[in-house]
């Protein structure tokens, strides 16, 4: 299915995205407990088709993605989207799936119609639509978090992209699921891609990375060791860190 | 012995025999103190979400004081009630005191901080598994906060329990800004303390069993709410 | 939807105000600041029913002790006023806050006490001579302590004894500092001595093993008085049915409802308007 875009004015005034790249982080540093765990991180992602930030657990990989999604604010450096520096305004075009979905405690088609109210249409149409998406149609009447892990992270999903986002931030979201279900979501994300959503997809599945990325950010002890299209990064890897990972060896 | 024998006994005979006065008093109650209890939760609900999620200074200190409130001796607030509701007080012009919306007022008093104390801590353990996500999701404050309380709503419903437990309980706020008028502010609480005092124990400790049954019914019925309704709706 | 269900919740909540107010504003009740001894002797159970289906005048009475119904009524929380301390009584009136005071009915006071008798007071006929013995023999004597009429006569007697109780208070001299009834549970589950009103003992139903020890003095006569709020220093004050209620108390009709009120065949009220 292809997720209609809402015709709004913000679709009018942006007719087309704007030449080079939509999305820049800018020196970023982010220190916690003492630790540096993102340090001096300069990124430009062209803001269309599927950027997999790949790497070894405790990378920064989803400290990075919120970084950029604007709900952690860096110690130095700056995110800019479109030029304009990430925070409410820009989060309000975009969405994220965490890894541990937060459901609402109501019914799956309720968590859906909540974020279409908040976003200030209710879309009967559009919400039965989302949930067949997914393929929670059966389930739009049970209570969220009665579903299985799968189904929970799919219906986060459904949520994420019922505020219509032009960018998609997932950061991990099939970790720990059974493969029936990573499949679905990876055709969800797929559809996402044909409709120009933007996606930015944080895993540490080399697999997963080969199957969905047009382009792989490799992220090493809060350094990115390579950005690179994805054919040319997994046919010849830059850096010795990125070849160890690929190679299956313990990176850290 | 021999008195909570007698005591259950007229307690069965009161009931069975649907003493009017028994049904009035016991109607007055209920009406003051689920009143009260809705008072409470319309103020009480509003002043726990925002401790819960709002950071400004001096938030620490509200909220030990009104952890503390919740110790607020029944007398002491029946009194400031009585002295604000007096002819002789700046609210006696609106002739309260001696009626039924004096005990409310009284009550209301009395719970509110037991609702906001209790309900900021079941808001503020739900909100910090949400909020990073109605960040994420560009929520208002307010669409925050509704969605806060509804999906806080069984928890929620215990604290407004506990509140009505408390209010339904209490005499010495209703004794001093009601007066135990018959037919007109006795509830079961001061008509106990009545018959207490003239030496009637047997009806004061039937008048006590009566209404530990009438909560017993109040949060039985809750909770056959929160069942079915969980069965269908929660996780 | 939650804003929705606290605007409801909220009207809810007024409308029952509202409705409290309506009472409140009632045009035909009065409310009359009284003692408990004779709200708990069932005086007005017996007395209001006559006085609302003649007149349709509801009555309010709230039950207190003699020193907090006169407090609430210089608070303006009244409109009528029956309590039983003549001193206190004719200060209110002189201070502007009460327009007469009438002797309305008397009873009497008495001492009552354990069956064992530890101080020998049993039989004697001065009230002053047996506070003294309980006070020689420190035996256990429970005292109103809230400067009730009951208390105040009890006071004046134990001025006259010499001897000053408030220095064995917590000893063998016992405040309870709350109600006639709840004085005597207390009194009957200590063994103390107690003064009561011979109203609220008679129709007291928790009396152990306890029984009337002292009786018959003239110091123990209990006057008690009725009085209407000023409405000059209380505009709230309801005076028309106010002094209806008293002039009925004090009439003929009044007087007679007074003295057929019994309980165990025992009239409580002697009534004695002039």
């Amino acid at each position: 299915m292809h997720e209609p875009r809402p015709a709004g004015p913000a679709a009018a005034t942006n007719p087309a995205p704007p030449a080079g790249p939509r999305l820049r982080a800018e020196a970023i540093t982010l220190t916690q407990g003492g630790r540096r765990l993102l340090d001096g991180v300069d990124l430009d992602l062209a803001g269309g088709g599927i950027t997999m930030v790949l790497g070894p657990n405790g990378a920064g990989k989803s400290l990075l993605l919120k970084v950029l999604h604007g709900l952690i604010a860096p110690d130095t450096g700056r995110v800019l989207w479109d030029g304009r520096p990430a925070g409410q305004a820009t989060r309000r075009r975009q969405a994220m799936v965490f890894q541990r979905p937060v459901l609402l405690r109501r019914s799956a088609a309720a968590n859906i119609d909540f974020v279409l109210r908040a976003r200030g249409r209710r879309d009967r149409a559009r919400r039965d639509a989302l949930l067949a998406h997914v393929g929670l149609d059966a389930h739009a009447s049970r209570p969220a978090r009665r579903l299985s892990g799968g189904e929970q992270q799919r219906l986060a999903l459904a949520r994420a992209l019922a505020t219509g986002p032009e960018l998609l931030f997932l950061d991990e979201p099939t970790a720990s699921l059974d493969p029936a279900s990573v499949l679905r979501i990876e055709q969800v994300v797929a559809a996402a891609r044909a409709d120009d959503t933007g996606v930015v997809f944080v895993t540490h599945d080399v697999g997963q990375a080969r199957r969905l990325a047009d382009d792989i950010v490799f992220l090493h002890r809060g350094r990115v060791v390579e950005h690179a299209p994805a054919a040319r990064f997994f046919d010849a890897p830059a850096s010795a860190a990125a070849r160890d990972f690929l190679a299956g060896r313990i990176v850290v | 012995m021999q008195d909570f024998a007698d005591a259950f006994a007229r307690a069965v005979t009161l009931v069975i025999s649907g003493d009017a006065d028994l049904i009035e008093i016991v109607a007055l109650s209920l009406r003051v103190s689920l009143t009260a209890t809705l008072l409470a939760c319309a103020l009480g609900l509003p002043i726990g979400a925002l401790l819960a999620i709002a950071r400004f200074p001096g938030r620490g200190a509200v909220t030990v004081v009104i952890n503390a409130l919740m110790g607020l001796p029944p007398v002491v607030v029946g009194l400031v009630v009585y002295l604000h509701l007096s002819r002789a007080g700046p609210l006696g012009f609106l002739g309260l005191l001696y009626t039924p919306a004096a005990m409310i007022i009284a009550q209301t008093v009395l719970i509110t901080p037991i609702v906001a104390a209790l309900s900021r801590q079941v808001l503020e353990d739900l909100h910090a598994e949400y909020a990073e996500q109605f960040r994420s999701l560009c929520l208002s404050r307010r669409a925050a906060v509704g969605a806060l309380l509804w999906d806080g709503r069984y928890s929620l419903l215990t604290v407004a329990l506990a509140g009505f437990g408390r209010a339904v309980a209490e005499v010495g706020a209703v004794m001093v800004v009601g007066g135990n008028i018959d037919h007109l502010t006795r509830v079961m609480t001061t008509a106990i303390a009545l018959e207490t005092s003239r030496g009637e124990l047997a009806l004061a400790l039937a008048l006590g069993i009566v209404l530990m049954v009438i909560a017993l019914g109040v949060n039985a019925l809750v909770h056959g709410v929160h069942q079915s309704a969980a069965r269908r709706a929660h996780a | 939807m939650i804003s929705r269900l606290f605007s409801s919740a909220a009207a809810a909540a007024a409308l029952t105000l509202a409705a409290g107010v309506a009472t409140a504003q009632d045009d035909d009740s009065i409310i009359v600041q009284s003692t408990t001894s004779t709200a708990n002797s069932g005086l007005y159970d017996h007395l209001l029913p006559i006085f609302e289906g003649a007149t349709g005048i509801e009555v309010h009475v709230v039950a207190v002790g003699t020193g907090q119904a006169i407090r609430n009524a210089r608070n303006c929380d009244g409109d009528v006023l029956l309590v039983h301390a003549r001193p206190a009584e004719r200060r209110f009136v002189a201070d502007g806050m009460g327009v007469e005071r009438f002797d309305l009915m008397y009873n009497d006071f008495v001492i009552v006490g354990p069956e064992a008798d530890p101080a020998g007071i049993g039989g004697m006929e001065d009230a002053q001579e047996a506070l003294a013995a309980i006070a020689g023999a420190e035996a256990v004597f429970a005292s109103r302590g809230d400067d009730s009429g009951t208390h105040k006569t009890e006071m004046a007697l134990w001025a006259d004894t010499g001897i000053d109780p408030a220095a064995h208070s917590g000893a063998w001299y016992r405040e309870t500092g709350s109600g006639m009834g709840a004085t005597l549970n207390a009194g009957v589950g200590m063994g103390a001595y107690v003064m009561t009103d011979r109203a609220t003992w008679t129709s007291f139903a928790n009396k152990g093993d306890f029984g009337i020890l002292v009786e018959g003095d003239a110091d123990l006569h209990n006057q008690y008085g009725v009085i209407l709020v000023n409405p000059e220093a209380c505009p709230s004050v309801n005076a028309e049915d106010g002094r209806a209620f008293i002039d009925w108390l004090l009439s003929p009709a009044g007087q007679a409802a007074i003295a057929a009120h019994e309980v165990d065949s025992r009239q409580l009220f002697f009534p004695n308007a002039r």
